[in-house]
C-alpha cells in the first residue's frame, strides 16, 4: 500500500494548491477593478474620446451677408470664384500620397509643385505658413483664382485628378461702388484663431475652423449677423477615415445683410473731396514752419443731424480692403501697418484724436452761459490777454473791442474765452482749489459727450480727452517719475523740455491758470475725435439731442422676411437751454455768412438752406496746425479735419462746401438743381426687398467733381490767407 | 484499485439510460465548468461576429466568414473534449511521450519553410484552405502532460512523498526544449505562458521550495539577460516602451493599447449594445477578433458584459481548482494545476493588455478569441479536467 494519506494529498501540495487558487483569484479581481476604473469611474472621458475618434465634420461655409448702402447698393458682397481644392483623405489613399496628382495640378494651375504641397500640408507647431489649419477632412483650397479654362481642364480630366475639385465658391468682395471705397468703415476679415475658437466654444455662436472673422469696422461689429451658420455634416468614419455613416446634417444658413445709412454716392464725394483737400493743402505754404503743409491724414464725417446716422465717413490715408480677401500677403500687411504709410487701417473719424481748437468754442460758450454769463453781454476782445504774468495772443493778434458771446463765436475771438476761462479758474480757487469746485468748462464738456466714446457701432472708438483736474492728477501720477528724473538736470540745463519737466515734476498735479486758459479755446491737452464733434454739431442742429452715431441701419434676414432696424439712441442732451441753442445757432449761421467761414460759402442759398459753421485751427506742439471745419444744416452735420493741413476754412472749407453742393444739388452760384441732388433730405426708407429676399440696388455713377464748378471758381479756391 | 471502470459492473442499459444513470459519466461531469466554457464560447462567437462582419479586407466580403469558422473551431474543440473524456487522462498518459514528441516536431516545423509569420510572430504553419496551425498552443498541453507524467510517476507509485531533484531536473529539461524552440520563433507571449505553466506544475508537484524559488530567480535573471543581451526584437521592445508610457507615439506602437482603452472605457456600465459599438464598427482596434476580442465586450456589452466574462472565467478556474484539490493522484493534480496556471495567466495577460495594465503580447483569450489552435487546445484542456473529475473515486 502507498503511504499517501487518505485524502490523496500531502500537506505541502494542498497548501500550494490553495496558494495557486488565491493567486488566480487575485488576478481576476485585479482585472475586475481595472475594468471598473476604466468603464465606470472614467467612462465619460473615454466616451468623449470615442466620439472624437469616429465622428468627423465636413463644413460648408455659410455665404456671408452683404453690407449695403442706404439705397441697397452693395458695399461688400460676395463674388463667385473658381476655387480648386484638394481632399487629403483621397490623396493619402494613393500609393505616392497624391504627389503625382498634385504635381499635375500645379502644372495646370501654373504653380510650383512645392507651393501646392505646402498649401495642403497640415499646420502644426513645426510647420510655418502656408499650411492648412482646418480639419483634414475638409477639402483644402489650393487657389481661389482659377480660370474657367483651368477649372474645365481639371473637371474634364477627372480621372487624372482624383481628390481634386474645382467648384465655384463665394468669396468676399469689396465693391467700392462709384469709387466709394469705405475701407475703414467696412473693415476686413481674417481667419479665426485657436484662441477665439476656444473662447466661443460654449457660446451660442461657436466658430468653425474654417471661419473668417470680422476684424474691424462693420465686418466686426455685425460679424454675428453677417456670418450666418455654416453647414456641418458629421460623418461617422472608421479607423482609415472611410465614411461608414452620416450622423448629422445641418444645412448652411447664409448670413443676414446689413443695410447701412451710408450713401455710396455721398461717400464717394466725401472720399474724393477729402483727398483733394489734402492734395491742395500739400501744395500750400505754411509760413510758421516755412514749408508746405504735410496734410498727413484727415477724416470727414457726414451725419444725419436728426438721427445720428452716418451718411458718409472717410478716413485718409486709406487702403483697398480687397487686399485682405483670400489671406493678406506679407508685403501688403507690412505696408498697411507701417509708419511710413501712416497706418491706413486707422479709421481717423473715430480713432483719430486731436485738439479741436476753435470748433470747441461752442462748448465754451455753453459753459459760460451755464456759469452765469449773459450770452448778449459785452466782453472785451483784445489782441492779447494777460494773466499770471503770461500773455496769450488772440489769433493773428486781431482786436474787435467789446463784443457778445455770439460775436465772439462768429469772429472766433480767443481773448474773450481766455478771460472767461481764467475767471472761472480763479473762482474755483486758482492754485488752491476749493472743496467743491464748479468746473463749469469741464463739466459742460463732459455733458457734451467729450472724453468718452460716442457709442458708434464701429469697434475701437477712442475717447478723446477732457483735461480736467482728475485727469491732471492721474497724468501726473503716471508721469512724475520720468519728469522728476529729467528735472534733475535743471537748473544747469534750461531747454524747453527740461524746464517743462521741472515744472511738471513739482506742480503737474495742479490745474494751472494756463491750463484753463488754453482749454477755453480747445487747446492744451484737449483731444476730440471727428465723430464726437459731428455728434455735437448735429445736436445743436436738432435742438440738443446727442445721438449715438450709427452706420448700420437695418439687418435683413437672407429670405428678406425678417427686418431688424437699428434705431437711433440718444446718449444725452446738450447742457444748454433752447434759448441759448438758438442764440448759438444764430452765431454759427453768422460764421457762414459773415464770419470766418463766409468766404467759403459765397453764393450759398442761406435763406433756403440755412448753413451753420465753425472753423478751427488747432496748434500742436512740434507740428503744423490741424484744420477743423464743423458745419451743419437742418438735416446734416459735416465735420472735416486734416492733420497738419493748415486753417479750418482754408484747408477743409472747399471740400465741405462741395459735399454740401453734391447733397443738395447746388452749383457754386447757389442754384439748386434737385435732379443733380444726391440726397436733399436723408434717406428714410429701406431699399426694396423682393419676395425671394434679394434687395434692389440702383446703379451708381461715379462722382464728377466738376459738375458744380466753373473754371473761375476753381482758381478762386486756390486763394489762401483768410484768418480763421 | 486504479484503472477500474465503473460501467463494467453496471447492468446493461440503453444509451439514454447509460447517460442518465446516477453513476454515469455525464452525471459526474463538472457542469458548472462545462456550462461556463460553453457560455464563453457563445459570447466569443457573438463578439467575433461583431468585430469581423464589417472587416471586408479580412472576411473576403462575407460577414459570416469568421463566425462560421469560429463555430466550426468550437465544434471541433468540443469534439476533442468529448474524445479526451472518453479516452480518459490516464489512458492518454501512455501516449504522452508520443504526443510530446509530435508537438516538438511541430514547433520545429515552424522554423522550416513550412512556417509562416503572423503579426511579427513566426509561429504558424499554413495548412491551406484558409486554415493554419499554431503548434505552440498544443505544446502548452504536452508540456503539462509530460511534466506531470515524470513528476508524478514515482509519487503515485508510492515510492516517494515528493519528486526528487533528478526527477524535477528531468521534467524541467523536457519542458525547456520546446520553450527554447518557441522562443526562437519568436513567440514571446507563448513562452511566458509556458514559463508560468512550469511554475504551476512545479508548485503542485510538491517539488522542493528550492526548485520553486530557483525557477522564479532563473526567470527573473533570464528576463534581465534577454533584455541586456538585446535578444528582443525592436517591436517587442517598442511594446514594452508603449506599455510603460502609453502617451508615447499614440499613432504608432501605443495605438493598439490606446484604442483598446478608448473602446472599453466608452462602454460604460451597460455598453452600446451588441453590434452598436462605434469603435468596433469603425475598426479602430486592430486584431479585434483575436487578441483584442475583449474590447468588443467592453464597448458593446459594457461593465456588466465584460464583467460576466471575468465571472465565467472565474467559475472555470474555481472548478478547476476544486478538481485539482479533490483528485487522489498527483498526476491529475499536476495536470489540473498546469491548466489553471495556463488559463489564469493567459486570461490575465490578454485582458490585462487591453486594459493597459500588461504589455501587449500576442495571446488569445481562452474560449472567446477567434483562432482554431487555441480553441482546440483549451477544449482539450477542459476534457482533461473533466476526465480527472470523472475518474476520481466517487466521494460516496
Amino acid at each position: 500500500m502507498s503511504n499517501i494519506p487518505e485524502t490523496g494529498r500531502t500537506q505541502r501540495v494542498q497548501i500550494r494548491l490553495i496558494v495557486i487558487q488565491v493567486l488566480v483569484f487575485s488576478l481576476l479581481l485585479t482585472l475586475g477593478g481595472r475594468l471598473w476604473y476604466l468603464q465606470i469611474r472614467n467612462g465619460r472621458e473615454y466616451t468623449d474620446e470615442a466620439k472624437s475618434n469616429h465622428v468627423q465634420q465636413v463644413v460648408q461655409p455659410a455665404v456671408r451677408g452683404s453690407i449695403l448702402d442706404a439705397r441697397g447698393v452693395p458695399l461688400a458682397d460676395n463674388e463667385t470664384r473658381l476655387v480648386v481644392s484638394a481632399s487629403r483623405t483621397e490623396l493619402l489613399k494613393m500609393d505616392d500620397d497624391g504627389k503625382g496628382v498634385l504635381t499635375r495640378l500645379a502644372d495646370v494651375l501654373g504653380m510650383k509643385p512645392k507651393d501646392v504641397f505646402d498649401k495642403i500640408r497640415l499646420c502644426d507647431a513645426k510647420t510655418a505658413q502656408p499650411c492648412w489649419n482646418g480639419s483634414p477632412y475638409q477639402p483644402i483650397p489650393v487657389t481661389d483664382e482659377a480660370t474657367t479654362q483651368q477649372a474645365l481642364q481639371i473637371r474634364e480630366r477627372a480621372e487624372d485628378f482624383p481628390g481634386i475639385t474645382a467648384e465655384p465658391t463665394a468669396v468676399r468682395r469689396y465693391v467700392a461702388p462709384g469709387k466709394a471705397n469705405t475701407a475703414q468703415v467696412l473693415g476686413y476679415l481674417s481667419p479665426v484663431t485657436d484662441e477665439e475658437i476656444t473662447k466661443a466654444k460654449d457660446t451660442d455662436s461657436p466658430y468653425l475652423r474654417s471661419d473668417q472673422v470680422g476684424r474691424s469696422g462693420l465686418e466686426r461689429t455685425y460679424d454675428k449677423e453677417l456670418r450666418g451658420k455654416a453647414g456641418v455634416t458629421r460623418y461617422e468614419v472608421d479607423n482609415l477615415g472611410r465614411v461608414i455613416g452620416q450622423a448629422k446634417d445641418d444645412k448652411a444658413e447664409p448670413g443676414s445683410s446689413v443695410v447701412t445709412s451710408i450713401d455710396a454716392r455721398v461717400q464717394a464725394v466725401a472720399e474724393y473731396e477729402l483727398n483733394e483737400a489734402m492734395k491742395t493743402a500739400r501744395k500750400s505754404f505754411d509760413k510758421n514752419t516755412n514749408q508746405n503743409y504735410k496734410a498727413d491724414s484727415g477724416a470727414v464725417v457726414v451725419m444725419e443731424a436728426k438721427t445720428g446716422r452716418v451718411v458718409a465717413m472717410a478716413s485718409n490715408p486709406d487702403y483697398d480692403p480687397n487686399a485682405w480677401v483670400g489671406g493678406i500677403s506679407g508685403k501688403d500687411y507690412a505696408r498697411m501697418t507701417s509708419k511710413k504709410s501712416n497706418y491706413p487701417l486707422l479709421n481717423r473719424a473715430i480713432q483719430g484724436q486731436a485738439a479741436p481748437g476753435s470748433i470747441f468754442k461752442v462748448v465754451s460758450t455753453a459753459a459760460s452761459v451755464n456759469a452765469g454769463y449773459s450770452f448778449d453781454g459785452h466782453y472785451t476782445c483784445g489782441s492779447s490777454y494777460t494773466a499770471e504774468g503770461h500773455t496769450y495772443k488772440n489769433f493773428e493778434s486781431q482786436s474787435h473791442g467789446p463784443i457778445t458771446l455770439g460775436q465772439a463765436l462768429e469772429v472766433s475771438c480767443d481773448t474773450v474765452f481766455y478771460a472767461l476761462g481764467y475767471q472761472q479758474w480763479q473762482k474755483d480757487g486758482g492754485l488752491q482749489p476749493k472743496k467743491n469746485t464748479k468746473d463749469w468748462f469741464f463739466k459742460t464738456a463732459h455733458q457734451f459727450g467729450l472724453g468718452k466714446e460716442t457709442g458708434i457701432d464701429l469697434p475701437n472708438e477712442v475717447t478723446g480727452r477732457v483735461p480736467d483736474r482728475r485727469w491732471k492728477k492721474d497724468f501726473w501720477k503716471a508721469n512724475k517719475d520720468t519728469w522728476c528724473e529729467q528735472a534733475k538736470k535743471w537748473p544747469k540745463k534750461k531747454d524747453f523740455n527740461t524746464v517743462l519737466a521741472h515744472e511738471n515734476c513739482l506742480e503737474g498735479m495742479k490745474l494751472h491758470a494756463y491750463d484753463s486758459i488754453n482749454y477755453s479755446i480747445g487747446q492744451g491737452d484737449t483731444l476730440v475725435t471727428p465723430i464726437q464733434m459731428a455728434t455735437i454739431y448735429a445736436a445743436i442742429s436738432n435742438g440738443g439731442t446727442l445721438y449715438d452715431p450709427t452706420v448700420g441701419k437695418a439687418i435683413i434676414s437672407p429670405d428678406g422676411k425678417n427686418v431688424r432696424m437699428v434705431e437711433p439712441h440718444s446718449h444725452g442732451k446738450l447742457p444748454a437751454s433752447a434759448k441759448t441753442l438758438k442764440q448759438m445757432e444764430g452765431a454759427l449761421a453768422g460764421v457762414a455768412t459773415r464770419g470766418t467761414a463766409a468766404w467759403r460759402f459765397g453764393g450759398w442759398p442761406q435763406d433756403k438752406i440755412p448753413m451753420h459753421a465753425k472753423t478751427g485751427t488747432a496748434e500742436v506742439y512740434g507740428k503744423q496746425t490741424t484744420s477743423w471745419f464743423a458745419t451743419y444744416t437742418k438735416d446734416y452735420s459735416i465735420v472735416m479735419t486734416i492733420s497738419q493741413g493748415g486753417t479750418g476754412s482754408g484747408a477743409s472749407g472747399p471740400a465741405v462746401r462741395n459735399i454740401y453742393d453734391a447733397l443738395y444739388g447746388l452749383d457754386d452760384s447757389g442754384k439748386q438743381d434737385l435732379k443733380k441732388a444726391l440726397l436733399p433730405t436723408p434717406q428714410k426708407s429701406l431699399p426694396k426687398i423682393q419676395h425671394d429676399g434679394t434687395i434692389d440696388a440702383p446703379t451708381i455713377k461715379p462722382y464728377d467733381p466738376n459738375s458744380q464748378k466753373t473754371p473761375e471758381e476753381q482758381t478762386l479756391a486756390a486763394v489762401l490767407g483768410r484768418r480763421d | 484499485m486504479a484503472g477500474f471502470s465503473v460501467s463494467r459492473y453496471a447492468p446493461d442499459r440503453g444509451v439514454w439510460g447509460r447517460l442518465t444513470a446516477r453513476d454515469s459519466v455525464v452525471r459526474r461531469l463538472d457542469w458548472p465548468m462545462l456550462g461556463s466554457a460553453i457560455a464563453l464560447s457563445l459570447i466569443g462567437a457573438a463578439l467575433v461576429y461583431s468585430a469581423t462582419r464589417g472587416r471586408d479586407s479580412l472576411n473576403h466580403g462575407d460577414p459570416y466568414y469568421f463566425l462560421l469558422r469560429h463555430a466550426l473551431n468550437t465544434g471541433i474543440g468540443f469534439a476533442l473534449m468529448v474524445g479526451t473524456i472518453w479516452l480518459g487522462h490516464r489512458t492518454l498518459r501512455g501516449a504522452v511521450p508520443v504526443l510530446y514528441g509530435l508537438s516538438v516536431l511541430l514547433v520545429l516545423a515552424v522554423l522550416t519553410p513550412l512556417g509562416a509569420t503572423v503579426n511579427g510572430a513566426h509561429a504558424w504553419i499554413i495548412i491551406g484552405g484558409g486554415f493554419s496551425l499554431q503548434p505552440s498552443e498544443f505544446t502548452k498541453i504536452t508540456i503539462i502532460l509530460v511534466m506531470a507524467m515524470i513528476l508524478a510517476a514515482r509519487v503515485d507509485a508510492g515510492d516517494q512523498l515528493y519528486p526528487d531533484h533528478r526527477t524535477v531536473a528531468k521534467a524541467l529539461g523536457l519542458a525547456l526544449l520546446p520553450m527554447v524552440i518557441v522562443m526562437g520563433m519568436p513567440d514571446l507571449g507563448s513562452v511566458m505562458v509556458m514559463a508560468v505553466i512550469v511554475l504551476g506544475v512545479l508548485l503542485a508537484s510538491g517539488a522542493s521550495n528550492r526548485w520553486v524559488f530557483g525557477l522564479l530567480g532563473a526567470g527573473a535573471a533570464g528576463a534581465v539577460a534577454v533584455w541586456q543581451l538585446g535578444l528582443l526584437d525592436d517591436y517587442q521592445i517598442a511594446r514594452f516602451a508603449a506599455f510603460a508610457n502609453p502617451a508615447l507615439d499614440p499613432a504608432g506602437v501605443g495605438y493598439n493599447t490606446n484604442q483598446a482603452r478608448i473602446a472599453i472605457g466608452s462602454g460604460g456600465l451597460t455598453g452600446t449594445g451588441l453590434f452598436q459599438g462605434t469603435q468596433t464598427t469603425g475598426q479602430f482596434v486592430p486584431e479585434q477578433q483575436t487578441d483584442f476580442v475583449f474590447t468588443v465586450a467592453g464597448e458593446e456589452l459594457g461593465f456588466l458584459g465584460a464583467g460576466l466574462i471575468l465571472v465565467l472565467l472565474g467559475v472555470v478556474l474555481w472548478r478547476a481548482c476544486r478538481i485539482a484539490r479533490e483528485t487522489t493522484e498527483l498526476y491529475g493534480t499536476i495536470v489540473a494545476a498546469g491548466i489553471i496556471a495556463w488559463f489564469a495567466f493567459q486570461a490575465f495577460e490578454n485582458i490585462g493588455m487591453t486594459l493597459g495594465i500588461m504589455p501587449v503580447a500576442g495571446l488569445p483569450l481562452p474560449f472567446v478569441s477567434y483562432g482554431g489552435s487555441s480553441m482546440f487546445a483549451v477544449w482539450v484542456a477542459i476534457g482533461l479536467l473533466q476526465s480527472i473529475r470523472v475518474q476520481r473515486p466517487m466521494s460516496a
